[in-house]
């Protein structure tokens, strides 16, 4: 089996993650925003297999199955607050849904 | 039928019940029947347990007959039994009790006939007899107490009988709360029974009391004294007696019953039956004697200044009660038992009779405006004579039967003790009380019977049930003495033969016939001697009194009798005065005052310079500083999810830098 180096897969998912947080920081639209954070969920799960592969143990796609899980959770209760705020709202820009003030 | 007995109390209680509840409902003649017909009912069952006594348990000793029904109280040590105990002491009292208490309902039928209270009337004498006959029953102290308390309860329901008046409210309290007092010593009394013989019997007691105290000891002087004031309290007796001539508010058949025949010779009937104990205290026992001599002197004088003829009757009362604790003090109970028969019968005649006569006079009680009645009411008259002659103790009457046997009992008094000088004093004072009594009572009956006739009476003629309560108690008078006759006149001795099954029979050891004959004659001598001056002073020479009373000292003599030597005064000023003064005092709360003053009043002062609040500033800038604080973090939360998102990716940042770097 041909073997991946760990310092290149954790790079992978290091450039994955700063990718998916730009995406974050620099767009408006909501379910861009909701995009961008999978994409973030899976560079972290990426970096867990990577890792499990390195010690070839078990656990890095076990915690990748909850990353998984998690990530579908959440984009269900997400898409769900996104319907009611579009809803609500009539747009889906970020930057104007901020009525809620401290 | 000895058993029948708890029917005596009962049945007048029944009436009561009737009477009280559905009085509103009955006519007149139904409350009349129910008042006066339980008793009747009582007096007759009365009769029949005392005939059934003295038949079953002849030679028994002592005769007695004693029965429980069931236990009161039962509280470890503590066992209350509701039982009474008949022996010859009580049995004369029931009788007599029972008896005066019919005639006097029977006269009150008539007496009350106009009275609103009609029902209520007769609900408080039948409630009275019912709980008479518990006091004179008890078997034990705690039951004798209930009785005791029932009588003290009718009488102040009774003296405040007419309670529109506001002085008979007065009078009734004041009656209330004097015996109240001496109650308290009696209760007393009862605690150190039990708490020393740890029994309430009073049989049980009594006998305890012989074997454990010994003759003179503390704890005997101490209960002995206890129920003396108990007894002087209810008896009306020096220093508590002011209570009984107000008492004279309430109507005329309840000043008869209660406060002359009965109720007020309670004191009397305790210390007769708890006589062994006060053998045990002669120290108390002497003083019985002393008090009832100082009473019956005093309050026989206070008699002779009365004008109101009940007030006299009062007084009269008051003294010849003295001459019962006379007896009592030198241990002749049946001596003492059979004085208080015949004043039942001849007090009770005369309060009848006074009644009777200010009932035709519009209810004219002051005997200077009567005068010359003998003729328009030759019924009280006669009555009226019999009765005096009987209070005076003229021979053959029956007061004159018990007030000689007294007299010869404080007289024979062996020597022996440093007291006994005493005795022949305590003679003298009885002696001159004779005297005294004859010269008060036929005062009395001269101006209301003699002299001119001043007010007419109305025409109406008296009705059966008054007339034979009359005639009845005037033949009781005259022969209820006939059962003891002295050594001198054919020595019967019934009466204390009777007595004597009960109590060990108290007679003079040696009769010396003629000292006896002597003493008997100068008693005579002395009646007829007062008689005599009272027919020469308020009748035959008025001008003599006038003369005597109108010098200074004859003036106020005659004031400090009239108001019964300043009893009532020193009360007042002792104990009233002193009382309304720190009642008046408190009206206007110096205490709350005081503490206005010196705590209220500073913490306002203090609150006062602390209005520009040092302390508060101190909180003011915590707030502030809150405040600021609030403000800054305030900007943080703005809303715009990706500021959020922008922070925690710096946060994020900044912590793996801290991790790497540091």
């Amino acid at each position: 089996m041909n073997h991946v180096p760990l310092e290149q897969g954790l790079l992978l998912a290091g450039m994955l993650f700063v990718l998916g947080l730009a995406g974050l920081l620099a767009r408006r639209n909501m379910i861009f925003l909701l995009m961008s954070l999978e994409i973030m969920l899976n560079a972290a799960g990426l970096a867990f297999v990577v890792a499990g592969a390195k010690w070839s143990a078990p656990d890095g796609q076990v915690m990748f199955l909850f990353v998984l899980t998690m990530a579908s959770a959440e984009v269900a209760v997400g898409l769900a607050l996104i319907l009611q705020l579009y809803h609500h709202f009539h747009t889906l820009n970020a930057d104007s849904v901020s009525t809620m003030r401290g | 039928m000895l058993s029948w007995i708890w029917l005596v109390p009962v049945v007048p209680f029944f009436g009561f019940l009737i009477l009280s509840l559905f009085g509103g409902f009955l006519s007149r003649r139904m409350v009349a029947v129910t008042g006066a017909g339980s008793i009747s009912v009582s007096t007759v069952l009365g009769g029949l347990v005392a005939a059934r006594l003295i038949m079953e348990k002849a030679g028994e000793v002592p005769m007695a007959f004693h029965q429980v029904w069931w236990t009161w109280v039962g509280i470890s040590r503590l066992r209350v039994q509701i039982g009474f105990h008949l022996d010859a002491v009580s049995t004369v009292m029931m009788v007599v009790v029972t008896f005066v208490a019919l005639l006097i309902h029977l006269y009150s039928i008539d007496y009350m006939e106009e009275d609103e209270g009609y029902s209520r009337f007769f609900a408080y004498m039948n409630l009275f007899v019912a709980s008479m006959l518990v006091l004179v029953l008890a078997d034990n102290f705690l039951l004798l107490l209930l009785g005791w308390e029932g009588v003290g309860m009718c009488s102040y329901l009774l003296i405040g009988f007419w309670y529109r008046e506001p002085a008979n409210g007065l009078a009734a309290q004041k009656a209330f709360l004097m015996t109240r007092l001496a109650d308290t010593a009696f209760i007393l009394g009862i605690l150190m029974i039990f708490s020393h013989l740890e029994t309430l019997q009073i049989q049980e007691a009594l006998r305890r009391a012989v074997v454990t105290w010994p003759h003179g000891s503390s704890a005997a002087v101490t209960v002995a004294a206890l129920f003396l004031i108990g007894a002087i309290g209810k008896s009306a007796q020096i220093p508590l007696q002011t209570w009984l001539p107000d008492a004279m508010a309430g109507p005329t058949p309840v000043s008869a019953l209660i406060h002359a025949a009965t109720m007020v010779t309670a004191g009397v009937y305790l210390i007769a039956r708890m006589h062994e104990l006060f053998e045990l205290a002669p120290v108390v026992q002497m003083t019985v004697g002393i008090i009832g001599g100082l009473t019956l002197l005093l309050s026989a004088m206070s008699a002779l200044a009365q004008q109101d003829a009940k007030r006299i009757l009062a007084y009269s009362t008051i003294s010849q009660i003295g001459y019962m604790f006379l007896a009592l003090g030198v241990g002749a109970v049946s001596a003492a038992l059979f004085h208080f028969m015949t004043h039942a019968f001849f007090k009770a005649l005369l309060f009848l009779v006074v009644g009777a006569v200010s009932m035709r006079l519009n209810h004219e009680r002051n005997i200077m405006k009567m005068g010359g009645l003998r003729h328009d009411l030759p019924l009280a008259f006669w009555t009226f004579l019999i009765g005096a002659a009987a209070l005076a103790g003229f021979p053959l009457t029956a007061g004159f039967f018990s007030k000689d046997w007294i007299l010869w009992e404080v007289w024979s008094q062996e020597s022996g003790s440093v007291w006994l000088s005493g005795s022949i004093w305590l003679w003298g004072m009885g002696m001159l009380g004779v005297f005294l009594t004859a010269l008060y009572i036929f005062r009395a009956f001269f101006f209301i019977f003699y002299g001119d006739q001043t007010t007419q009476p109305d025409r109406k003629t008296p009705s059966w049930a008054l007339s034979i309560s009359l005639i009845v108690l005037a033949g009781f008078s005259l022969m209820g003495g006939w059962v003891e006759w002295p050594a001198t006149f054919g020595n019967v001795a019934l009466f204390s033969g009777f007595i004597g099954t009960a109590i060990p029979v108290h007679r003079a050891s040696a009769h010396v016939f003629i000292e006896e004959l002597l003493i008997q004659a100068l008693s005579v001598g002395l009646v007829l001697f007062g008689i005599f001056s009272a027919y020469l002073l308020f009748l035959r020479h008025p001008g003599l009194v006038e003369a005597v009373v109108g010098t200074t000292p004859g003036k106020e003599l005659r004031r400090a009798a009239l108001r019964g030597w300043g009893f009532t005064r020193l009360y007042n000023w002792l104990i009233v005065q002193p009382f309304l003064k720190t009642v008046r005092v408190s009206k206007h709360d110096p205490v709350d005052r005081l503490y206005t003053r010196l705590m209220v009043n500073p913490y306002l002062w203090m609150a006062q310079i602390n209005k520009d609040d040092f302390l508060n500033r101190f909180y003011d800038l915590l707030v502030t500083v809150n405040r600021a604080c609030y403000l800054a973090v305030r900007r943080v939360q703005n809303g715009h999810l990706r500021w959020y998102a922008r922070i925690m990716g710096a946060g994020a940042v900044v912590m793996m830098g801290m991790v790497i770097f540091l």
